[in-house]
């Protein structure tokens, strides 16, 4: 026998579908239908709030990392970069004790329920992990590296996943990162930095033609990725027409 | 020279996007990657719009059994628009079973934009119906343990209530409380119509109970109030005039009731609420 049962409220529905029919179903007034309705929405309220609470936390810990990584832009910051980096990925265990309590904060099959209120911290924080992942190999993070960093599943019927749109939309941020990473390289006398990164956006742009986008948020923001990509190439420019840039080969892309 | 250093450069350039292009579409493991995510989008976004579509027709098919339970105010056959207004809706638990079936193994939540306009507008017409019926509001549950389906191999889709045969997969759709509201709330625009439509055919009790009726909603909307989810505090705002108009119908005929022959009261009212109408439009 095959039950479709995957919401908790099911179970009075289950009562109601074993007691046969449905006229036996017991009658409810209307104030008592209201104050049953009532009673889901606070206790509904009362989920979010806590689902909150933690999300908060979650967002601390994001800008604590983005700190810890913004230096990279500072002259003296490019040396240090592995450095910075384990920082970052000690920070990553704080986040993953936060996702772990906020995994025990609604039913895992509702996950798409409070969706809305962990989207933004989540998209932050692969773009933290796949900035992390980049400073430290310049490869694009996979899913599933971004999902064991953050301590959360892939697929969505093991538990608390990343959304695949979410995922995208952090690797999306990370590329206007990339691109201000490489002017402030040329800034710091590195010259070979924004030509690997060039070969890199235009990877990961050809990646992102091969998806067919809604008119949703993650096609504005991958509307937004053109300007990057833009941007990046006029460094190159410069650098090539001034004879900074080593040649391409060189630079090797990884 | 500085012309040709341009040119030189663009052909170059030209040259290492072909290489991409070329580089791009041999094994990398970004294209690699976003491959499967292109896969998994659109899979996605296909489901999605299928969602959308068994929605709209829902949401047809709802509007015109609410159309024809307006009749059952001035047919002398009340009892055969109820029944072909409930095959009307078998029809539309049929397109939900479609729904249900969709979701297995989904979170409902994930596509629950794709479906909810439907699902009010089912909500809308069986309350109606119930409330024709037995003039009760019909419980979430009421509703909910008619939206069971039994999936036999042949891919029936019937509403049963019977107990499950081991071989068939039982499939459930869940009205949520928040749908269920909404579709209660554009219950209360329909009931106006009808009390408005019946004291056009002379029925002089069914406003009076209607008013009672819409005075118990809107008691349970108050009680509810700023808890429940943002659309309904805009619902709210059209169920106060829907139940002014009500009330406002009710004391009219109250008042006038008494010095006018009961079959030019109907003549009066329907100026009244023509007059009312007009007011509506300019506001």
């Amino acid at each position: 026998m095959l039950y479709d049962l995957k919401d908790v409220r099911l179970e009075w529905s289950r009562f109601s579908f074993l007691s046969g029919n449905y006229h036996n179903v017991q009658k409810m007034s209307v104030t008592e239908m209201f104050s049953y309705i009532q009673g889901f929405l606070s206790a509904d309220q009362d989920v979010r709030e806590d689902i909150r609470k933690v999300v908060q936390n979650l967002e601390q810990t994001a800008r604590e990392i983005l700190t810890v990584l913004q230096s990279v832009h500072q002259p003296s910051g490019f040396k240090e970069i592995p450095s910075k980096c384990a920082r970052a990925r000690e920070l990553f265990c704080t986040v993953r004790t936060h996702l772990a309590e906020l995994k025990t904060k609604f039913p895992a099959e509702q996950y798409y329920r409070f969706h809305e209120h962990w989207r933004f911290v989540l998209q932050r924080l692969v773009f933290l992990a796949a900035f992390v992942v980049y400073l430290e190999s310049e490869a694009l993070v996979t899913r599933e590296e971004a999902a064991q960093i953050l301590g959360i599943e892939v697929v969505r019927e093991k538990g608390f996943h990343l959304d695949v749109e979410d995922f995208l939309a952090g690797v999306l941020i990370m590329a206007s990162e990339l691109a201000r990473l490489a002017v402030n390289s040329v800034t710091a006398g590195d010259y070979s930095r924004p030509l690997r990164i060039s070969n890199f956006i235009n990877e990961l742009d050809s990646g992102f033609r091969l998806l067919n986008l809604k008119n949703d948020p993650l096609r504005k923001r991958y509307d937004g990725l053109k300007y990057d990509v833009k941007k990046i190439e006029e460094v190159v420019y410069d650098l090539s027409i001034r004879g900074l840039a080593k040649e391409p080969e060189s630079g090797g892309d990884k | 020279m500085n012309k040709r250093e341009g040119e030189g450069w663009s052909r170059r350039n030209a040259e290492a996007a072909q290489e991409r292009e070329a580089h791009a579409n041999s094994s990398s493991p970004v294209i690699a990657a976003f491959k499967v995510f292109q896969q998994e989008l659109d899979t996605r976004h296909d489901k999605y719009e299928r969602l959308v579509k068994i929605s709209r027709d829902i949401t047809i098919e709802s509007k015109r059994s609410i159309f024809l339970l307006h009749r059952v105010t001035n047919v002398p056959d009340a009892e055969g628009v109820l029944n072909e207004a409930e095959s009307k809706l078998d029809g539309v638990r049929q397109k939900i079973g479609q729904i249900a079936e969709e979701l297995r193994g989904e979170d409902i939540y994930q596509f629950h934009r794709a479906f909810t306009p439907g699902i009010q507008e089912y909500v809308e017409a069986i309350t109606f119906l119930h409330y024709i019926r037995h003039r009760s509001l019909i419980s979430l549950e009421e509703i909910n343990a008619r939206l069971v389906f039994m999936k036999t191999d042949n891919a029936d889709p019937k509403g049963s209530v019977e107990a499950p045969p081991s071989s068939a997969h039982v499939l459930t759709f869940q009205v949520t409380p928040a749908d269920y509201l909404l579709g209660v709330a554009d219950l209360t625009g329909e009931l106006m119509r009808l009390c408005i439509g019946s004291v056009g055919n002379g029925d002089i009790d069914t406003p009076f109970q209607l008013s009672q009726f819409l005075r118990q909603i809107h008691d349970g909307f108050s009680y509810i109030g700023n808890t429940g989810p943002y659309e309904v505090s805009k619902k709210l705002h059209t169920l106060r005039q829907s139940l002014g108009k009500v009330e406002d119908a009710c004391y009219t005929l109250r008042v006038r009731g008494s010095e006018i022959p009961k079959h030019m009261l109907a003549d009066v009212f329907c100026t009244r609420t023509t007059h009312m109408d007009t007011e509506e439009g300019m506001v």
